[in-house]
């Protein structure tokens, strides 16, 4: 394909030829005040590559600017939403007014599959404390008690946890005390979220909030060892249209089992014991790194990090685990899996690839998804032409090496960190610090992530947080193929007349991990690329409006 | 089972809500923004308020939902949000330019006590808002009433920042039609027309939120009431306010400052209720009714004598807001169904005695609760059982596990389309209802039916 660049205006749409970057990103800032356009201009970045494969800053995990229409939620989505929304046997009860905790139910597409109908599940139902005025005034603690005792007195859960909403934090409520409290009284383990949705600039941080919440409240608290030979968690796998499931299912087939997900499909149980796994593998770095670094510094478990997005990836990700665990046994039982997925996977990757090759795709979501579906393109001959994060940090966009660099703002500052150490008890570290010499001595990467741009071809626009604005400029500007983001976009982008994909939700779609899951996504780009509908945006009457002739009545 | 933990067992619960029948006020306001022409909504608090307001409509409409929102960070929530309102005000005219930024408060903003009158203001003597263009402002914490009351405060807000009477009265009638689809909208004005009236009708979110695709994407569509429109209603004979909650509060207020005569009537949903509405416009505007409109009533009536074996004495469980329900079960009485379990979950004990009213001579107990939930309407169906569910798509937990018959109705449905595009109000709506009703209940008939009874005529 041809990427000659060229100034914006000049560009026909669906020629394959580029637009110039640079122009781009000049025209994107020329309408803002001058002010938005400097603290935009740290956001939007031609990518370039160095010789040392260093890229260029970039801005990110900063506040979002006041108007400027954004894809962002809050901390508060991204701790009751995203990290404890797939567990399905703690209540959780927002404690705040009716809305915050309407939104957040059954509105993500995390699946959960409980063993029997007598197993718990909680997440089709919404519990929360509908503050009224009269709460805000005289405070909330006392209604959020009693909802914790009613919630008792009704499902005798094993673990109730609460999230705290804005109104929350302002009027005082110690949602902590009153979990103390409770939990003392009713003797199941109750905990707080300090998620009031101001906290942080994004999701992210009711990520780092949550998953603290859960390393300090749930994890350890059962050391019964599964009897398998191979266990890992899963972290930052949230079986958004059961890609959990298809993960499993190649797991399974692997001979390697999993201790606990974090947090798809899981239950309370599975966190409690996650501490006996050997090994973590990261899926989304994003949201939880950190609990990866937490357990090993407290557990001794390495991390490494996976993508089970792409086919390739999956392969790839497979053999990792494999070779840490260094039998050949395993690495021959992985090796089989692999052959045996990528038969089906290639029949249909080369057929979808044949009407794809060259088409142009852009992605805005998330904090590792608009990095790891590029490889999902890529495998159909699809090139992503621009793509950003809307709540990452630099080192998803420029690799973990940058963290040393980073500076903490007053935003992040409010994020507790929490300061651990080796257990006395249950620390036993999984490899010597030789075993671990020796594999990084042979190529093998530990607690390790890239990052998105050195994955991304020079010239390509990286955007963080991108606005409405932006997205609109982009899809007159580059006219793309398709354009992935979320629900919020969705329609905008579809009634310009371009195919949009959700990968928040994947718009009823799914699995897209792993081997199944490619094959899914493949025929699901090939269903909307090559689609007949975006032919009949015209009437026949507009295309030809003139009258050429008249019914003649004689 | 997916609601496995619901028993029929009913304990009484005072603190917490479970599922519930109701959200919070800024989305109703979004939502009546959004039939502001050329206007964009702006969610004054934090930014995951927005975020959800607009992913829920957007679910439910499958439509561009856009606002803009103040992002307030921790420092904003302790020194108020001003900054960041004009920031945004300011940020919002020079990126997207629309005319009009009409601002809800959230919790957040409300809790904190932002004066958001005193922040436009300051916003418009720093030159911030371009001349020509509007800040309108409503009030909307969400520890006070619900979605409802949302929309009921940004539709007062627009009318009266807007209405300015010339002293000649501009032969027009203001239609407040409710928190309703855009296709309700749509059909009232169409029946309003057809009686010779020239409606002014706001807000509406015909065009805005049921747009057309064309492969060219406009952020402010041609639907919405008109800025003129709205200056205009204080000059007209007369408004009539469609449901008591989403719509009285503006008619009043122009009644009591623009001294334009109004009336409150219920959403015409069914057969009763249009009847009364069309009588209202009637009478109101002086005109008569036109044969088109008799005949839809009739036909409206036909279905119900052609299919009242159907109906009758089938029981209904219902969820929803009170505007709705309050002539809906008005209608399934008509028909002679028996609506036996109500909730909503927006507080107030008129509804309660509406509903009392409505039932009370139905060879049967009926259970009615304000400031219910979804949890507590199960409780009763599992103790009472119904044929019928009318819920919007939460309903459709209780309708699988307990296998009954279900029409989606209400806020939000997001697993079906249709709402947006054909009405349920007037007649025409009351023959759509009636047709969804007589679905899922003939549906259930041939699913259960035995081969010796299963029947080709029905
Ligand atoms: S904080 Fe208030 S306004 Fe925001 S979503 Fe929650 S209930 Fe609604
Ligand atoms: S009130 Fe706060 S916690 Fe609730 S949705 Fe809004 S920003 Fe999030």
């Amino acid at each position: 394909m041809s990427t000659i660049l060229k100034d914006p205006k000049n560009i026909e749409p669906g020629t394959g030829v580029l637009p110039d970057p640079e122009e781009v990103r000049k025209e994107m800032l020329a309408r803002y005040p001058a002010k938005v356009a400097r603290k935009r201009s740290k956001q939007i970045t031609v990518n370039k590559i160095e010789e040392d494969g260093s890229v260029p800053e970039m801005g990110s995990n900063v506040r979002t600017v006041p108007g400027i229409i954004t894809q962002r939620g809050c901390s508060y989505a991204g701790c009751k939403g995203v990290i404890l929304g797939p567990t399905r046997d703690i209540v959780n009860i927002t404690h705040g007014p009716i809305g915050c905790g309407f939104y957040s139910w059954l509105t993500r597409r995390n699946q959960t599959k409980p063993p029997s109908d007598d197993h718990e599940n909680y997440m089709t139902y919404c519990f929360s404390t509908d503050m009224q005025d009269q709460d805000i005034v005289f405070g909330g603690e006392k209604k959020l008690k009693a909802a914790i005792q009613e919630a008792y007195d009704i499902f005798k859960p094993k673990a109730i946890s609460i999230f705290s909403t804005c109104p929350v934090g302002l009027i005082g409520d110690d949602v902590h005390a009153v979990a103390r409290e409770m939990k003392e009284k009713l003797g199941i383990n109750i905990f707080g979220f300090s998620c009031e949705g101001y906290k942080g600039v994004s999701q992210s941080a009711g990520h780092h909030i949550a998953n603290n919440g859960v390393f300090t409240h749930i994890v350890g608290k059962d050391d019964t060892i599964m009897d398998a030979e191979y266990k890992i968690n899963l972290l930052g796998e949230y079986n958004i249209g059961g890609d959990g499931f298809e993960i499993d299912r190649i797991l399974k087939d692997c001979g390697i089992s999993v201790v606990s997900t974090f947090s798809g499909n899981s239950t309370y149980d599975q966190f409690a014991n996650s501490h006996t796994a050997d090994l973590n593998t990261v899926m989304c770095h994003r949201s939880i790194n950190y609990v990866a670094d937490m357990m090993e510094i407290k557990y001794g478990i390495p991390w490494i990090k996976i993508n089970f997005i792409g086919a390739k990836s999956t392969a790839k990700s497979l053999r990792k685990i494999a070779a840490y665990f260094e039998e050949e046994k395993l690495i021959k039982q992985v090796d089989e899996v692999i052959e045996k997925e990528m038969k089906e996977v290639e029949k249909v990757r080369l057929d979808v690839r044949s009407r794809c090759e060259g088409k142009l795709a852009m992605l805005f979501v998330g904090g590792s998804r608009a990095h790891h579906y590029q490889e999902l393109f890529k495998e159909i001959g699809m090139k992503t032409v621009s793509a950003g994060y809307e709540f990452a940090h630099r080192d998803d966009y420029e690799g973990r090496k940058v963290i040393p660099q980073i500076k903490i703002d007053a935003d992040s500052r409010n994020i507790e960190e929490l300061d651990i150490k080796p257990d006395k008890e249950k620390f036993t570290p999984r490899k010597t610090a030789e075993q671990i010499t020796a594999l990084e001595e042979k190529g093998y990467e530990f607690k390790d992530y890239k990052g998105m741009m050195p994955d991304m071809d020079e010239g390509t626009l990286v955007i963080d947080d991108i606005s409405q604005y932006e997205t609109e400029l982009l899809l007159k500007i580059y006219k793309p193929d398709i354009y992935c983001a979320g629900i919020k976009e969705k329609y905008a982008v579809q009634k310009s007349g371009i195919p949009m994909k959700q990968l928040h939700s994947y718009d009823s779609g799914g699995p897209y991990a792993g081997f199944k899951g490619a094959i899914n996504f493949y025929k699901e780009i090939d269903r909307m690329v090559n689609s007949r509908v975006w032919g009949y945006l015209e009437a026949p009457w507009q295309k030809n409006p003139e009258l050429s002739a008249k019914y003649v009545w004689e | 089972m997916l609601l496995r933990h619901t028993t029929k067992e009913i304990i009484p619960r005072k603190a917490l809500t479970i599922n519930p029948a109701k959200t919070c006020q800024p989305i109703g306001a979004m939502y009546a923004s959004l039939g502001i022409n050329s206007c964009l909504p702006h969610s004054h608090g934090s930014q995951g308020c927005c975020a959800y307001h607009r992913s829920t409509l957007t679910r439910h409409y499958r439509e561009p939902v856009m606002a803009a929102t103040s992002s307030f960070t921790e420092g904003s929530s302790v020194f108020g949000g001003q900054a960041n309102l004009i920031q945004a005000i300011n940020t919002i005219f020079t990126t997207y330019d629309p005319d009009i930024i009409a601002v809800h408060t959230t919790c957040l903003s409300e809790t904190i006590g932002d004066d958001v009158n005193q922040i436009a203001a300051k916003a418009v003597a720093e030159g911030k808002v371009p001349k020509g263009k509007h800040v309108i402002h409503a009030s909307t914490p969400s520890y006070v009433g619900s979605h409802v009351t949302g929309f009921a405060n940004m539709t007062k807000a627009m009318a009266m920042y807007f209405a300015k009477a010339t002293g000649k009265h501009n032969g027009k009638f203001n239609i407040i039609p409710g928190f309703v689809e855009p296709s309700d909208m749509t059909e009232i004005r169409r029946v309003a027309v057809a009686m010779g009236i020239k409606p002014i009708i706001f807000p509406d979110t015909s065009g805005v939120l049921n747009g057309p695709q064309t492969g060219k994407y406009k952020m402010f569509p041609k639907g919405g009431v008109t800025a003129a429109e709205l200056t205009s209603c204080a000059d007209s004979i007369g408004t009539i306010a469609l449901g008591p909650l989403a719509s009285a509060d503006a008619a009043r207020a122009l009644d009591a400052k623009w001294k334009v005569p109004c009336q409150v009537q219920d959403i015409p949903i069914g057969l009763a209720a249009t009847d009364r509405f069309i009588n209202a416009l009637r009478i109101a505007a002086g005109v008569s009714v036109p044969d088109i409109i008799t005949q839809e009533r009739g036909q409206l009536l036909d279905i119900i004598t052609d299919m009242h074996q159907y109906f009758y004495h089938k029981k209904v469980a219902l969820a929803g807001d009170p505007d709705h329900l309050i002539p809906l079960v008005e209608f399934l009485v008509n028909i002679d169904m028996l609506p036996v379990h109500i909730v909503t979950g927006t507080p107030g004990k008129a509804f309660e005695s509406r509903i009392r009213e409505l039932t009370s001579h139905l060879p049967c107990t009926v259970n009615v609760k304000a400031a219910g939930d979804m949890f507590q309407l199960h409780q009763w169906i599992k103790n009472e059982p119904v044929d019928l569910l009318i819920a919007n798509s939460y309903g459709k937990y209780m309708a699988k596990d307990d296998d009954i018959p279900y029409v989606r109705y209400g806020f939000p449905i997001t697993d079906r389309v249709g709402h947006s595009y054909f009405p349920t109000t007037c007649y025409k709506g009351g023959m759509r209802l009636l047709e969804k009703i007589l679905d899922v209940l003939l549906d259930r008939m041939d699913r259960d039916a035995p081969e010796e009874k299963f029947e080709l005529v029905m």
